[in-house]
């Protein structure tokens, strides 16, 4: 699968990273190169391989539906970017 | 106190230096803290201290000995990646994105050490989130391999590695995501394992390729190592893939290796693959006799094959990025990390703070595994991933059929020099040929020193031998590991001009 320009900027947008002209430009090197790396995986014949996700297969846990998390606002606030009144602030949203 | 005695001892040493009152923890870590101002300005090894803390944290330790309630790591000086949350340490990963995050909450194995009345020495450097075979992508600067100032650690837990070579710790903690811990192990000449997935809480620990993350020790002795894993390893229900199994002592068998042939019996695995084509004439000598060593020990080898080997280096570039893109998506400059000075609005917001708070290998791992889940496309490359991934794993199910352990290198050369294989990503992945199939399979790996390779106009560096372990079997590669240290002392050795 040969990426192009666009495909590096369509990807960038997705993954919600600014990039330039200059960037896509080396950057479709060197995915190209990784992608070409990873291309040998379709030699392969995977026909009916159950897929594996963890090495142990193990069935997700449950736990009892309690509180287990004290509120540590503060805490957690102090390392924020910006905040006002216990709110964490971004850009205008709504109009 | 003479200091070379001291940095070179071994943690069951120091313990018993600090129980007979020859020496106090306050004493020990200072000691270790001159010796990092004295290097770390040169080797860069560490990227966050606090005197502070650490030497509240020795004295405690010391109030505790004094009480008689020491546990073995009392005392002893740790250096911790900095991968893993530290309250109130700045804990960075490595990253600008993280540049002022200070913890506000421990990492399992940071509370494991603690409850331990070990000392946190300072967190160490290492690649941008783990991503990296070199220490080159941390946005703190690269890190000096000891042996030759003009080489590279490895990566990503370069701090860790170079700390333990030089002798800027006792021992030190990383992650193994494809290799981060046994690849510096080898190319700085020391013990490091990647335990079993599922077996230290990765709690705490900043996530890169979740099914894959995997931290251990790193110290100078397999016999530090087991310590250390009797406080990593145990049940956490914090991390949704903690194993819930009994408390092992995993240096239970250290002792009981005796005799000429210590070994007698044990089966040793060489899969033919990774003594291939791409394996450095000089660092397959030192493996080679390495293997010879453990025949002397009573050892027998089985050829092997894996044959699904070479197919791990896409598998996993496919894999670790995929979820690293998940991962990393939480970077979003609103609750904490960087957020760019200007911005227009919510979208510009994201994409300019995520596009100066991350450096170019990962952005690169980032869109590789924004490519690979996106519509249409998750097929051919994750689905496709996890079923060769079943494959690679099914291929050491069938080799552990022959073989009690596995052995090779774990690197296909030694140290390469600062600036090498930096521009070049495909070239770099290269380095983890031999150790990503063990984290594919969430098998429990090690590096142990087996010599020095000397190319033509060269410093001698050194050379790690790879053991891999069936699943749980960490206990008897430590022995493994351990019966070849009683015979060899590669691993006591430290590079010259650092005394």
């Amino acid at each position: 699968m040969a990426l192009n320009i666009e495909d590096i900027k369509r990807i960038a947008h997705l993954a919600r990273i600014e990039i330039n002209e200059q960037e896509a430009a080396s950057t479709l090197t060197k995915l190209s190169g990784i992608l070409g790396l990873i291309e040998q995986m379709q030699a392969v014949n995977t026909e009916g391989i159950v897929p594996m996700s963890h090495s142990q297969d193990l069935a997700q846990r449950l736990r009892e539906d309690v509180v287990t998390e004290v509120n540590q606002r503060e805490t957690f606030q102090a390392i924020a970017p910006m905040t006002e009144h216990g709110l964490y602030l971004v850009p205008k949203v709504i109009e | 106190m003479i200091n070379s005695s001291l940095i070179n001892s071994s943690l069951t040493q120091l313990s018993q230096m600090l129980a007979s009152k020859q020496i106090s923890s306050v004493e020990m870590t200072q000691s270790f803290l001159v010796r990092i101002q004295q290097y770390n300005p040169t080797i860069n090894a560490y990227i966050a201290l606090d005197e502070e803390k650490t030497m509240a944290q020795a004295a405690a330790a010391d109030a505790r000995i004094a009480a008689g309630n020491a546990e073995p790591l009392t005392g002893i000086p740790f250096a911790q990646k900095d991968i893993f949350c530290a309250k109130g340490w700045k804990t960075t990963c490595g990253s600008k994105m993280l540049a002022n995050f200070v913890a506000p909450y421990d990492a399992h194995v940071i509370s494991q050490f603690d409850a331990a009345g070990a000392v946190n020495l300072g967190k160490t450097n290492m690649d941008e989130f783990a991503m990296g075979s070199s220490n080159e992508t941390s946005y703190f600067g690269g890190v000096k391999n000891p042996w030759d100032f003009d080489r590279v650690p490895g990566g990503s837990s370069g701090g860790s590695a170079a700390a333990v070579a030089a002798r800027l710790c006792a021992a030190a903690t990383g992650t193994d995501t494809g290799g981060s811990i046994r690849q510096p192990a080898s190319l700085c000449g020391f013990t490091g394992l990647k335990p079993t997935y599922g077996l230290v809480s990765r709690y705490g620990m900043i996530a890169f390729a979740s099914s894959l993350d995997q931290a251990g020790p790193m110290a100078k002795s397999a016999e530090d190592c087991a310590l250390m894993m009797n406080v990593m390893a145990g049940f956490d229900a914090r991390d949704s893939t903690s194993l819930d199994r009994p408390k092992e002592d995993y240096t239970r068998g250290l002792n009981a290796l005796s005799g000429d042939q210590p070994l007698k019996g044990l089966r040793i695995g060489l899969p033919k693959e990774y003594f291939a084509e791409g394996l450095d004439a000089n660092v397959a000598k030192v493996v080679q006799d390495a293997i010879a060593e453990y025949r002397k020990l009573g050892a027998e080898t089985v050829d092997i094959s894996l044959p699904n080997s070479q197919l791990s280096i896409p598998v996993y570039y496919v894999l670790a990025p995929a979820e690293a893109s998940s991962n990393l998506s939480r970077y979003d400059g609103v609750r904490y990390g960087h957020r760019a000075a200007e911005y227009d609005d919510l979208m510009d917001m994201y994409m300019k703070s995520r596009a100066e708070g991350f450096g170019a290998e990962v952005k690169r791992r980032i869109l590789i595994g924004t490519y690979v889940l996106s519509a249409g496309y998750y097929d051919a490359y994750y689905l496709k991933a996890q079923q060769i991934r079943r494959l690679i794993a099914q291929d050491f199910t069938e080799a552990f059929k022959q073989c009690d352990i596995i052995m090779g290198p774990t690197a296909p050369s030694t140290a390469f020099k600062a600036g090498e294989k930096a521009d070049d990503p495909v070239a770099m992945y290269l380095q983890d040929v031999y150790t990503i199939a063990t984290n594919l399979a969430g098998l429990p790996g090690m590096s142990i020193p087996a010599g020095f390779a000397t190319n033509s106009g060269d410093k001698a560096l050194p050379v790690g031998l790879q053991i891999i372990g069936n699943y749980f079997d960490e206990a008897r590669m430590l022995d493994v590991a351990h019966a070849y240290q009683l015979t060899t002392d590669w691993h006591t050795q430290m590079p010259a001009g650092l005394e």
